[in-house]
């Protein structure tokens, strides 16, 4: 088996392969980076919603707290499946990229508002009350008072997400779009051993990865320590 | 685009659905308490292992926290097979999912054990406490209560990880729906049924993790 | 016409009444101090009246306008001639001394951001702080941040001003230099509700004190009163335990 590995390397190694798993990566990136922007804008908008107290907003608050309830429930594999077959009767035409980058986006909502909650309620409540007898409205304490002071507490476990959602971007493979894993998968079936295949592809992961998490943990342990 | 519902005959399939459910938090179950069974000499050997043991235990975190469990289980499914070692499929993603498991119960354990204090350990001692009433009075509940919540949720976490099981055609919930839904082509309505399932057996578990965190604990954890 | 006239008022969290059927004035620069036992609901009155809990029942009117507590835009009205300092400093924590202060008339009272600088620099000389304007609050001794959230109440110009036991936080040896600070204000024309532990204090500074128990207001009258010659047992009780110390 050894001998068979050390004879495919200098094969595997080519260039085709190499840019072929590059182009891999880079979509998952892609869907990484765009699920999580995304993620991040409705998952603030979300969060935002679930604190304000005004009476109108009684009925979006409520949609909010059940998507985000729901949707952290739901594996990715089921969502992908169901955002598929959804959108490809609707949408005939829609790339499996696109279908992909909707569901990461879908998902990512949810966990990126949980995250963005928690950090908007470790505001303490003093300094809140001290902003509304101010005067100020809402809109202005969030953006002057409670936002500067829980972007510390957000950023750490925003970090980790953005790894896991790396990792998880891997169940599109499932689909057929060619991230990563499918790559490797692609790989293998042209005759590559598995070792080396999913090997290659289990190195891209960590090289992307493991900067973020350290990252993650740096900045948690800034934030213990202040 | 006139598309009409027709959940019975998902419906007429619940059964055999819920069977994959119970698949489903049996795989979860399986790969927790071996994770947990890990995790414990993880964490062990992080806080107060020596520089190889510590260097073994970080390496194994590092490694399995930041690389896809799909890719590691394909590598265990694939691979192994060419070293003459053949995995049934079960045994590949229990084998997987454990060892992901493992890296992250390292974590949430080994946090667990640095909350405890020193000073409420010399305080105990000073109270004239043994090493075990030590540990069973003072130690273990902190533990419990700074872990509970992060363990419930990990659990959950396994619940829906597992679907992954699928993809190699375990049969748990998710592989029952795609093997429903390729029989009656009522794709849509499988897989709501099948994430409705997912909601409500996640939040029970949560619920009873709730529960009997407070009953035995005093955690006040969160369902929601 | 009185400036503050509570009358009647009500309040409750959950199930507990705090506060039952208070009622109080004061008149323009008058200095009113709250005392009483802890959970006596001496906090909550002073929160009710800016807003910050809602009144169950009540009325509140200031210089002959009643204030609707349910009303947003009465709410508005009321904060913007009132301020408050509370008992633990909440002096935003991601802006520095100088920011804290000129926030609310720049962005509230829309004030030109120059002259808010230099009417928050001349809040800051008088209570002795101007030195600290670039530092945050927590890099500040407990005192200094009191002292602080003081100019910062008064940035806005209000003519009452409501102050929640702002030398309890304090270690002894800074609460003399917050209450020198309160003393000066006294003589300007702003009407003040204390509430406060420091009998001493509050018996110099007032014009008239209110025993405040289980919700209710029980005597009210001039310190000297109030402090020498109560005519309720339960201020007699609560006087001639704190002046033992
Ligand atoms: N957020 C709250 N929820 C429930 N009850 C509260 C809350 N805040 C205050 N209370 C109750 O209201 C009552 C009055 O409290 P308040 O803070 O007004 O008293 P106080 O006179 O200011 O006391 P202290 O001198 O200790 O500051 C107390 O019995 C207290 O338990
Ligand atoms: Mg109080």
């Amino acid at each position: 088996m050894l001998e068979q590995i050390a004879e495919q390397v200098p094969l595997f190694f080519g260039y085709y392969n190499v840019v072929f798993i590059l182009q891999a990566a880079g979509r998952t990136l892609g869907m990484t980076f765009v699920g999580c922007s995304v993620g991040f804008v409705f998952g603030f908008l979300i969060a935002v919603l679930r604190q304000s107290s005004l009476p109108i907003l009684f009925l979006p608050r409520l949609l909010g707290i059940a998507y985000v309830e729901t949707f952290r429930r739901i594996p990715f594999l089921v969502i992908l499946y169901i955002v598929l077959f959804v959108i490809e009767p609707l949408m005939p035409g829609t790339s499996l990229f696109g279908i992909a980058t909707v569901s990461v986006c879908l998902l990512s909502t949810a966990f990126l508002s949980e995250i963005i909650r928690s950090g908007l309620e470790s505001v303490p409540l003093p300094q809140i009350e001290g902003a509304k007898a101010l005067n100020m409205t809402g809109l202005q304490s969030l953006f002057m008072v409670i936002l500067p002071q829980s972007w510390k507490v957000i950023l750490p476990p925003a970090a980790a997400f953005v790894v896991m959602f790396i990792k998880d971007t891997s169940l599109a493979s499932q689909l057929g779009v060619i991230e990563m894993t499918f790559a490797g998968e692609m790989l293998v079936n042209r005759g590559f051993s598995p070792v080396l295949g999913f090997g290659a592809v289990l190195v891209c992961y960590f090289a992307m990865s493991w900067p973020l998490s350290r990252l993650a943990i740096r900045l948690e342990k800034r934030l213990e320590a202040s | 685009m006139d598309y009409t519902f027709q959940f019975s005959v998902v419906f007429r399939e619940l059964p055999y659905l819920l069977g994959g459910a119970l698949v489903t938090l049996q795989i979860a179950f399986i790969t927790f308490w071996c994770g947990a069974f890990i995790g414990v000499f993880g964490a062990v050997a992080k806080v107060y292992g020596g520089r190889i043991s510590r260097r073994v235990a970080s390496s194994y975190v590092t490694l399995f926290t930041n690389t896809p469990a799909l890719v590691q289980i394909y590598l265990l499914y694939y691979a192994l097979p060419d070293a003459g070692i053949l995995l049934g499929s079960m045994t590949a993603v229990l084998i997987g999912l454990t060892l992901n498991a493992g890296a992250y119960l390292t974590e949430i354990l080994r946090a667990g054990v640095i909350s405890v204090r020193r000073s409420e350990i010399d305080a105990a001692t000073a109270l004239g406490m043994s090493l075990m009433q030590i540990v069973v009075n003072v130690m273990l509940p902190h533990i419990a209560r700074t872990i509970y919540a992060p363990l419930s949720n990990f659990f959950i976490w396994l619940v829906l990880g597992s679907s992954m099981a699928a993809i190699f055609g375990v049969e748990e919930l998710t592989g029952r729906a795609i093997n429903i839904s390729t029989a009656n082509l009522r794709t849509i309505e499988t897989f709501l049924v099948v994430a409705v399932i997912y909601v409500v057996l996640t939040v029970l578990a949560s619920a009873s993790l709730a529960l009997v965190g407070r009953v035995a604990f005093r955690v006040r954890a969160r369902v929601f | 016409m009185k400036h503050l006239e509570i009358r009647g008022l009500f309040s409750s969290y959950g199930s507990t009444r705090v506060l039952r059927d208070v009622s109080l004035d004061a008149d323009k620069g008058e200095v009113v101090s709250l005392i009483g036992p802890s959970g006596s609901g001496k906090s909550t009155l002073l929160r009710v009246l800016i807003g910050l809990t809602p009144p169950t029942a009540g009325e509140v009117t200031i210089a002959g306008e009643k204030v609707d507590y349910r009303n947003r835009r009465s709410v508005k009205a009321v904060r913007d001639r009132m301020s408050i300092v509370f008992q633990q400093y909440n002096l935003f924590q991601n802006m520095t001394v100088l920011r804290n202060v000129t926030v609310a008339p720049i962005k509230i009272k829309k004030r030109p951001r120059a002259e808010a600088e230099k009417n928050a620099m001349s809040l800051l000389k008088r209570v002795g702080m101007a030195e600290k304007k670039d530092a945050y609050p927590d890099e500040l001794s407990g005192g200094q941040q009191q002292r602080v959230a003081i100019a910062r109440a008064l940035a806005t110009n209000p003519d009452i001003l409501l102050l929640d036991e702002v030398t309890s936080a304090l270690d002894p040896e800074r609460v003399n230099e917050v209450l020198d600070t309160i003393r000066a204000l006294t003589s300007e024309g702003i009407t003040m509700l204390i509430a406060s532990h420091e009998m001493a204090f509050v018996r110099e500074v007032s014009t008239r004190i209110a025993m405040m128990d289980e919700g209710r207001i029980v005597e009210c009258g001039s310190p000297s009163r109030v402090f020498d010659s109560p005519t309720k047992e339960r201020t007699r009780d609560f006087v001639s335990k704190i002046l033992k110390h």
